[in-house]
């Protein structure tokens, strides 16, 4: 089978259900290693929190904040039409 | 944008062969359940997951109560009486055989889970004194409190644990791996199983799998009628992969399907059509039976099946007066009379009666314990509730015994969907079985949402475990045999045939435009002339698009497969249409041709499957399992005498 070169750049979403503390994550991968969806790729630079390639495919289940190790590191966040109404 | 390095290794050249006796495809819980099954027999097991294990799947990340779990030590009811009351309330287009296994030894299952780590029962004493709470076992139970037959769990700890239990029994697990086509062969003129193929969605490797026997353990099929191209994985309730994939190769394979032409209006998690799921107010299935409220702030009667008013928030719990039990649950939307639960009155009464939308869940209402297991328990072992809703409405301010929860359209639902924007949901369609789980194709074996009419994860864990010890079984009698090389070149090449298109189209272009021709023609009223365009229509985009389809890593061909997955199980969605020639009310299936309701003549099962390219199908009698009871004992001594005594509890 011939080969062809893969190539990755993000998928850019009207969303973005993840997001990352610089200061307290520490790169080990457990968020994306658990994510059935496959949303995100290790970071390319050692120690860093992965990249969110996929957004859009985020199916919003909080597994990778259930790994996550340090707390705050990872927040995850339903789209704004998605916040429910309390009183 | 700059691009990425792709962060894997490429290994489009690289082929690997696995064997195993018993080969289980997808990993969620009715996999997992089948592979440790198989495992505990001694056999060689492996496990393809397309996701992780140790969360994958529609219950990965939880799930909060288990469903029929009629052989608990608390139970009041028989499995023989609450399967039957499921065929009964469905009108008999019903999984009997699936929903006895599941009466009958979902409870043992949990046992299983609770040996494998995962929490079963409230052994901190955290509910002691509730109604809900056995005080002997520390059991808690939902929807009726009389009877005690739906268990409640911490099921945000069950895949992890489960996948622990795997590893310790030695089965070999391939994640990041998706099936993508099963391994057939003749064999004395019967068509086997003999494995499946693969590929790897990090590094594009493929693998062929060859098997004594297989078993079918992935999802239902799902974004078939709904698609958000900028949100795919709010396009519906399950997860974002799980698209039925197992159904799509199963019938590539000639698998016999039945209840394919059933959809319903769509009910859940559409992206802009609905709320995440259990995070508004709403008094049904995890938030059974909260406490409701109009805007005005007067709460909504509930009342029993004889319109009697309930005073109380226990008699919320309990069956009427000269009522055994009461049925409640994913798929029991409406009940017959004789399995009607407490409701809140009809909308249309409450409207009548001069009640104010919005409605609002005050659980500020209830009573301390009713509102901790809701909201705290059950609103956080739920799947996608534990940080998406508990931990965020926390931490924007909601305290349950202060505030009120919005609820959104007239009921439960919390939705509001179109006629034409369907889902397969209550108990869908699947594939038709026998006894022990076998599909028409020897040696292939189906479990979980791959089944006609399923619905919980009690489901997923029964007929998983059940179909992992009927394959485990099987396979002594049959060989490996190596598979057909021209099998595994086509495979191959239909694979990877989107690396090699050059700007072509996007997987989503091609989802949205089946989707919307889905709607069109497979809609809320169908006629054979529209069933038969809308295939036309499909066929066309098999022809001109699928080969137009691009991709840049084996990520994006993942997607691209799940696409051509979808149309696959379109077609057998719209066959199976046409061949119903009536409407019928059970099945959610309206003809304008055949506008006639369930006449007696088409009161079937009607199945299809695909061979040597045609359609073909049988009309099957609904009670072809027989008595659901005799039958299961009969062909389950082997399990009776060795197994299922260690489950009992004193």
């Amino acid at each position: 089978m011939k080969k062809t070169e893969f190539r990755a750049e993000p998928v850019s979403c009207s969303v973005k259900p993840l997001s990352f503390c610089q200061e307290l994550c520490i790169g080990c991968n457990q968020c994306a290693s658990v994510c059935q969806v496959d949303i995100m790729i290790p970071s390319p630079e050692k120690g860093k929190h992965p990249i969110v390639m996929y957004p859009g495919e985020c199916y919003y289940c909080g597994s990778c904040v259930m790994a996550c190790p340090v707390k705050g590191a990872i927040r995850l966040r339903h789209p704004l039409m998605n916040q429910t109404k309390f009183v | 944008m700059s691009d990425f390095k792709w962060p894997y290794p490429n290994e489009m050249d690289q082929e690997e062969q696995v064997s195993a006796e018993v080969l289980v495809l997808g990993g969620g819980i009715a996999g997992c359940y089948a592979a440790i099954a198989a495992a505990r027999k001694g056999k060689k097991v492996v496990l393809v997951e397309k996701g992780a294990t140790v969360r994958s799947g529609a219950a990965g990340s939880g799930f909060d109560h288990w469903e029929s779990a009629c052989t608990n030590p608390c139970s009041k009811v028989t499995a023989e009486e609450i399967a039957n009351a499921y065929i009964d309330e469905q009108d008999g287009y019903s999984n009997g055989i699936a929903h006895y296994i599941e009466c009958q030894e979902g409870w043992h299952r949990l046992k299983d889970m609770e040996s494998f780590g995962g929490k079963i029962r409230d052994t901190q004493g955290e509910f002691a004194g509730a109604d809900f709470r056995d005080e002997k076992t520390g059991l808690m139970f939902a929807y009726d409190y009389e009877n005690k037959f739906t268990v409640r769990v911490w099921g945000s700890t069950f895949k992890p644990a489960l996948y622990k239990e795997l590893k310790r029994l030695g089965v070999v697990i391939y994640d990041r791996t998706e099936a993508t086509a099963l391994l057939t062969a003749k064999e004395n003129g019967t068509r086997r199983c003999i494995g499946a193929m693969g590929m790897n969605v990090h590094t594009a490797k493929f693998l062929v799998f060859s098997a004594r026997t297989t078993i079918l353990a992935m999802s239902r099929p799902a974004r078939i009628w709904l698609f958000d191209s900028d949100q795919v994985g709010l396009s519906e309730f399950r997860p974002t992969q799980s698209i039925g994939s197992g159904h799509a190769m199963g019938y590539r394979a000639g698998v016999e399907f039945t209840m394919m032409e059933k959809s319903v209006q769509g009910e859940f998690s559409a992206a802009g059509r609905s709320f995440p799921p259990y995070s508004t107010g709403n008094n049904h299935n995890t938030w059974y039976a909260a406490t409701m409220v109009d805007a005005r702030g007067v709460e909504i009667p509930y009342v029993d099946r004889d319109g009697k008013e309930l005073k109380t928030v226990k008699e919320r719990y309990y069956p009427a007066k000269g009522q055994k039990f009461f049925l409640k649950g994913g798929v029991i939307d409406n009940p017959k009379y004789e399995y009607r639960g407490p409701e809140t009155l009809e909308f249309e009464e409450l409207m009548k009666r001069g009640y104010q939308l919005p409605f609002y869940a005050d659980l500020s209402r209830m009573p301390d314990e009713e509102r901790r297991v809701i909201w705290g328990m059950m609103v956080a072992a739920e799947g996608k509730t534990k940080i998406p809703v508990l931990e965020n409405f926390t931490e924007r301010g909601f305290d349950p015994a202060k505030h009120r929860l919005q609820s959104y359209g007239t009921g439960w639902q919390s939705a509001a969907f179109l006629a034409q924007e369907r889902q397969l949901f209550g108990a869908p369609g699947g594939i038709f079985h026998d006894w022990d789980l076998q599909t028409n194709i020897q040696g292939l074996y189906a479990a979980g949402d791959q089944l006609y009419a399923s619905d919980c994860c009690g489901f997923a864990a029964a007929t998983g475990y059940y179909a992992g010890r009927k394959a485990a079984a099987a396979s002594s009698a049959l060989e490996l045999t190596a598979p057909d090389r021209a099998d595994v070149n086509w495979e191959k090449k239909r694979l990877y045939a989107p690396l090699f298109v050059e700007d072509g189209m996007d997987w989503r272009e091609l989802n949205k435009a089946i989707s919307k021709a889905m709607q069109n023609y497979c809609g809320g009223v169908k006629n054979d002339m529209l069933l038969m365009q809308g295939l036309e229509l499909l066929e066309s985009y098999e022809k001109e698009y699928v080969p137009a389809l691009s991709c840049a890593n084996p990520h994006e061909l993942m997607r691209a497969h799940e696409v051509m997955d979808i149309l696959e199980v379109c077609k057998l969605i719209l066959n199976a249409c046409l061949l119903r020639k009536s409407s019928s009310a059970p099945l959610c299936f309206e003809r304008s041709d055949y506008p006639q309701m369930d006449p007696q003549e088409n009161q079937c099962f009607i199945t299809i499957c695909q061979e040597d390219g045609k359609i073909c199908s049988r009309r099957v009698p609904k009670r072809y399992y027989g008595d659901v009871k005799s039958q299961y004992e009969a062909c389950n001594q082997d399990y009776i005498k060795e197994e299922a005594w260690a489950y009992e509890e004193d």
